[in-house]
């Protein structure tokens, strides 16, 4: 597992560690639950009403706004994210998810609320500060590093490292070793993500698809305790994105938690534990993604009443967002 | 012709070049490793001739703690423009230090005259320099050099030479790393947990100090200081230097100067002398010759970003400068 090999505090494993005896009640079994069991066990018989308090949650955002101009962009009175599960944002384009994202991770500030992460305020805390403490997150438009190989930008994850600073930097002795114990962790990485055989390729030479699984590797060597992904999926053909769901299903595994927003109703039934709804910027609906798919609320705002119905079936693709066709699975 | 070559070779290694060699490897770590636009590089250089000479000649302070004391002001110059600029999108950068770099000049150049001396420059200060030349009495024989200049020359090359070992161990460790990532894409490293800011501060504070040594090189190879070398000139020459040469290279901005200057020495022995002839002067006279070089220069360059634009040194993939 990656993270305990991180030098921040924060990482899955501590995380392990601290939330399993917060929450004695549900612990039946007499052996110890994974934090993803834990997770799960904590969701149910939750009510599905926007902002229901969780058992555990890692996030708590409260009264959260974000205004440009006229517009409300996010307008979150309580939003709370269980720890250790898979937790999906969705909504209509439009809707303000990404806006929440920046807003959370420090990329953009809110004219008013205030958010938590673990029980600490990120209010006016910069973005790498937020990566720091162990809320990590990928974006929708990936941003890998180009002109940089594909090693370069997983090293570049990780955190706490002594040649980082100026004037070790020109003292290669200070961080050789370190720098060894970096790269043997990204090179497992890359060989977890099928990534290994392009380590000293430039990363903007990466398709699409490799790029979202190179974003989201480089995103694991920063030793997350939440993982943020935004729209993992956009532009990934579909043998890429079973294996990208097998990836963010072992982060659930390895105690990590997950938030991402994906417009892919198949990949959001398939994974999630949990589904947020957003719809012009306010939190309108929540619950296990099986009874929110029924939700009216969410079908009026986002989903359409066919959503379900055969895309061949249907003169027009009512809840097409992406620019791909839909593949029907089910 | 021997004397073309000669004079090429002699401005291609001279003072002069070298000033600009450390302006361009100020301006790599700025714009070619983290992609900083620092269009006023000259106000470096001339905090490093002016406030080194100023408090040596007026002041009576001996040359070492002199310097120092410029590099005190080359570091407080970049925190005042960074401090404001450096959150912001990348042209704000641009546009503080095209303006600072102006502003500096006409300060310089009019203000503070018991300082400063106005028109008339700094001078008077390169004694103490100029008092360690072991070399011994010469008539001037390699390259036309003068004794004091050969001095200033071989002290400048090894200057360079330590600050180019350093920039090279900087580059390929993981701060390096970090300042070109911040080039590709600053958010992605953001959102690593880099402070980005403060490695941005890190690059312009580093590439100033490396111009303001520069401008000792300058000041003690002419043993005197006018504002009016420093104009906006001087920096968009320096980045000429560092894009011919080749940006994110080490030795990029090095042989990038030297050519520039040899270059232009050349065309101008070769074009001056042409002009001495009656039939050519008849459409070009000794000032057009001149004019008439840096025309030549230009389309060289044109053709260079054209058919190179990665420079002579560069990597294609990785600093070819496209328009995106």
């Amino acid at each position: 597992m990656p993270a305990d090999t991180s030098p921040t505090p924060a990482t899955g494993a501590t995380s392990m560690s601290a939330s399993t005896p917060s929450s004695p009640a549900t612990g039946s079994t007499g052996t110890t639950r994974s934090v993803a069991d834990q997770g799960r066990a904590d969701l149910q018989g939750l009510a599905t009403e926007p902002g229901v308090k969780k058992k555990d949650p890692i996030v708590v955002a409260t009264d959260v706004r974000r205004t440009f101009g006229g517009l409300t962009a996010v307008d979150v009175e309580h939003v709370e994210i269980q720890r250790g599960v898979i937790t999906a944002l969705i909504g209509p384009n439009g809707a303000g998810k990404t806006t929440f994202f920046n807003l959370l991770t420090g990329f953009d500030q809110p004219d008013s609320g205030s958010w938590t992460f673990n029980g600490t305020s990120l209010k006016g805390k910069s973005a790498y500060k937020v990566a720091r403490l162990g809320m990590v997150r990928t974006f929708q438009l990936t941003k890998v590093l180009s002109k940089l190989t594909v090693l370069e930008n997983m090293r570049m994850g990780a955190t706490g490292q002594r040649g980082e600073r100026f004037w070790a930097g020109a003292l290669p002795f200070l961080w050789k070793s370190q720098e060894q114990e970096i790269t043997a962790r990204a090179r497992e990485l890359l060989g977890r993500f099928k990534l290994d055989a392009k380590e000293s390729d430039f990363a903007g030479s990466l398709s699409g698809g490799q790029r979202k699984l190179l974003e989201m590797a480089r995103a694991l060597m920063v030793g997350p305790e939440l993982v943020m992904l935004d729209e993992p999926m956009a532009g990934v053909n579909p043998a890429l994105k079973q294996s990208l769901l097998g990836h963010v299903k072992s982060l659930r595994e390895e105690g990590m938690s997950v938030l991402f927003v994906e417009h892919d109703m198949d990949m959001v039934r398939d994974i999630s534990d949990w589904v947020i709804v957003m719809a012009q910027g306010k939190v309108i609906a929540e619950g296990p993604p099986r009874s929110i798919m029924t939700d009216q609320r969410v079908i009026d705002a986002y989903l359409g009443a066919h959503h379900d119905t055969d895309i061949s079936e249907l003169e027009h693709v009512v809840t097409a967002e992406h620019q791909q066709p839909k593949e029907e699975t089910a | 012709m021997i004397d073309a070559f000669t004079g090429a070779l002699h401005d291609g290694f001279g003072y002069v070049a070298i000033s600009y060699c450390l302006a361009a490897i100020g301006l790599n770590i700025q714009f070619g490793y983290s992609g900083l636009l620092n269009f006023g590089q000259a106000a470096f250089l001339a905090i490093g001739g002016y406030i080194m000479g100023a408090a040596i000649a007026t002041s009576g302070i001996p040359t070492i703690p002199a310097m120092l004391i410029a590099i005190l002001f080359a570091v407080a110059l970049a925190l005042i423009l960074g401090v404001p600029t450096l959150r912001l999108r990348a042209d704000y950068l641009a546009i503080v230090t095209i303006a600072a770099a102006e502003i500096l000049r006409l300060v310089f150049g009019t203000s503070f005259r018991e300082y400063f001396r106005g028109k008339d420059g700094v001078t008077g200060f390169a004694d103490g320099f100029r008092g360690l030349n072991p070399l011994p009495e010469y008539d001037g024989f390699f390259l036309t050099y003068s004794r004091n200049e050969l001095w200033t020359i071989i002290v400048g090359w090894i200057v360079v030479i330590l600050i180019c070992v350093l920039v090279w161990a900087l580059m390929r460790s993981p701060w390096g790393r970090v300042l070109r990532g911040i080039r590709e894409d600053e958010d992605a490293v953001r959102s690593l947990g880099k402070n980005v800011y403060g490695y941005k501060m890190q690059a312009l504070v580093l590439g100033g100090v490396i111009g303001c040594i520069g401008g000792f090189i300058g000041a003690f190879g002419a043993a005197s200081v006018q504002a009016d070398t420093f104009n906006l000139d001087f920096t968009f020459i320096a980045l000429t230097m560092l894009i011919l040469g080749g940006a994110a290279r080490v030795l990029g901005p090095v042989v990038g100067a030297i050519l520039f200057w040899a270059v232009l020495s050349f065309l101008g022995s070769i074009l001056s002398d042409l002009s001495a002839n009656p039939t050519v002067a008849q459409f070009m006279n000794a000032d057009q010759a001149s004019n008439v070089r840096l025309m030549l220069v230009g389309l060289v360059l044109m053709l260079l970003m054209i058919y190179r634009p990665q420079g002579i040194f560069g990597d294609r993939k990785e600093i070819a400068l496209d328009a995106r």
